[in-house]
């Protein structure tokens, strides 16, 4: 696996922001009510991702390290108004169902920990492969339990009736805030059952907490480690 | 002569209860206010209540044979979670939503904290505020046949004055097990009598609710209003057999009381100030997530006990 699909494998999958890392629980939370919401969430954050990570990358020596976070804020907070018109000019629904979500972009953890943790560490082109996969992992995590939600709440999938209300009652809790809360928590409890089996099989899906040796020639994790020291 | 002067350690003496045995007692005294509803309400009734409990049984088993460990359906707990779950239900219910219901109490409910024992809330109650949810217009049809007006709680709110003599013998409109309040009362002094419950509970649970609706019921010391609210709606249930649930109340005397308190204040403010007619279920599940809270503010002192000082001065 390259440094770049490894970065795409480890956003969606290994480091699922939703599932793994439990980032960005405001908005995970809040606007999953139907798939399409969680898809425009997802990929509205996707696109302020991958931007903010090149941006900082890109001006990751000229930052003080002092006043690191508030200029992090500064390049996000400029990206997120960009979308946030672009939306309002193009997606006029959606900009509504989302609400006060899109301006809070701004202060998602995913977007100033990966700044954090990656971009500002890393060259430009890992830096957006790193926001493509952070992103999509968030996309895939929001649509699934928006997928959830909407087909118990409301017997629709991305709002096509597919369950006939003639002999099915929309369990209207899922699309409300108990419902949320419900379906994300069996969602990481699957992800967790799958983990423990990879683990089991001897693939590991995450790397061991922190690094073993410090010497990764010598590692049997090297190869799925995420923060590679030696090499 | 070694069976003589065997001698083990502490207790010697144990009392014969046991969980089957308690919940057997539970299932005795909510007999009366059962075969009151089957017979207020017909054979539908009866099988909402089998087929709830067959739910929560089923689910039980189910579960603790996913998780390989050793099946617990014979301490009848599930069965009481089930009845109970039934006895909250309208008798129009389908079918189906009364079966997912007992699956929520038991599984995620019960089951996925540990179990009996470990359940931060009580299972029928949390089921009930699941369905009341999710299927809100289902949950509060109560238009059958014989009964085609409103519960005497909505009507009430409507400013309605209702026959409390109605409402104590229950031949009202309502849940399957709430509506009469001879039938409940009958329960709870078996449960009385058996030393399965004290009076803590119910008894701070009822004196709160009267004074808080004396307080702001909006009809002063008007008596038919008092016992009229007393006897309609889930109250009676919930305080002699809901709120008194071994696993979710707490186990100190005051704490005790406290709790009742508790559930009197918060269905005394949904009923005056909520948007339902009805908040007894919402009031004790809110009140069992206070219980540990309530637990540690409450832990009587031993003998001789000093009260530590505050260090550092």
């Amino acid at each position: 696996m390259n440094k770049y699909t490894e970065r795409l494998y480890n956003g969606i999958i290994k480091e699922n922001p939703t599932f793994v890392l439990m980032l960005g629980m405001c908005p995970t939370l809040a606007v999953t009510s139907s798939a399409i919401n969680g898809l425009g969430m997802g990929l509205s954050t996707t696109v302020v991702l991958i931007l903010s990570n090149l941006l900082i990358s890109a001006f990751r020596k000229v930052i003080p390290n002092g006043v690191r976070m508030p200029a992090f804020i500064v390049i996000v907070a400029s990206l997120v108004t960009i979308v946030e018109f672009m939306m309002k000019a193009y997606f006029q629904s959606l900009s509504a169902a989302l609400g006060v979500y899109i301006p809070l972009i701004v202060v998602n953890c995913i977007i100033l920990g990966r700044a954090e943790s990656y971009a500002s560490k890393n060259p430009v082109l890992p830096s957006i492969f790193d926001g493509i996969g952070m992103g999509l992992g968030f996309t895939v995590g929001l649509t699934c339990i928006g997928l959830v939600r909407e087909l118990l709440g409301a017997g629709q999938i991305f709002g096509v009736q597919v369950l006939s209300l003639s002999w099915f009652t929309p369990i209207t809790i899922f699309i409300m805030a108990p419902g949320a809360f419900l379906v994300l928590a069996f969602l990481v409890a699957g992800m967790n059952i799958i983990r423990k089996k990879m683990e089991e099989k001897g693939k590991p899906l995450a790397e061991p907490a922190g690094c073993l040796s410090g010497d990764c020639a010598h590692c049997g994790q090297a190869d799925i480690c995420a923060d590679k020291k030696g090499v | 002569m070694d069976n003589i002067l065997h001698v083990s350690s502490s207790p010697h003496v144990r009392a014969k209860d046991s969980t089957s045995r308690i919940m057997a007692y539970v299932l005795l005294a909510l007999l009366p206010t059962t075969l009151f509803g089957i017979y207020n309400f017909g054979p539908r009734a009866l099988l909402l209540i089998v087929l709830t409990i067959a739910s929560c049984v089923a689910t039980e088993w189910v579960f603790e044979k996913i998780i390989h460990k050793k099946s617990t359906i014979s301490d009848l707990s599930a069965v009481v979670t089930g009845l109970l779950l039934a006895l909250n239900l309208p008798v129009t219910l389908p079918w189906w939503e009364a079966v997912l219901g007992g699956v929520f109490a038991i599984a995620i409910v019960k089951m996925m904290f540990g179990g009996l024992g470990q359940n931060f809330m009580n299972p029928a109650l949390g089921a009930r505020c699941f369905l009341l949810i999710a299927f809100a217009a289902d949950m509060t049809n109560f238009k059958t046949d014989t009964y085609t007006g409103a519960t005497p709680l909505a009507a009430m709110r409507s400013g309605e004055i209702i026959n409390s003599m109605d409402a104590l013998i229950g031949r009202t409109a309502g849940t399957i097990g709430e509506t009469s309040t001879i039938a409940i009362l009958i329960g709870a002094i078996i449960l009385i009598l058996l030393g399965v419950i004290t009076l803590a509970i119910p008894a701070s649970y009822l004196i709160t609710f009267v004074i808080f609706m004396l307080i702001f019921g909006g009809h002063g010391f008007d008596m038919n209003y008092i016992v009229a609210q007393l006897c309609s709606g889930g109250i009676m249930l919930g305080a002699f057999f809901m709120a008194t649930d071994y696993v979710t109340s707490p186990i100190t005397p005051n704490g005790r009381i406290l709790f009742g308190i508790c559930c009197g204040i918060l269905t005394g403010l949904f009923r005056c100030f909520g948007a339902n007619a009805e908040g007894v279920s919402f009031a004790i599940i809110l009140s069992n997530l206070l219980v540990p809270m309530i637990e540690k503010i409450t832990i009587p002192r031993a003998f001789g006990q000093v009260k530590e000082k505050k260090e550092g001065k």
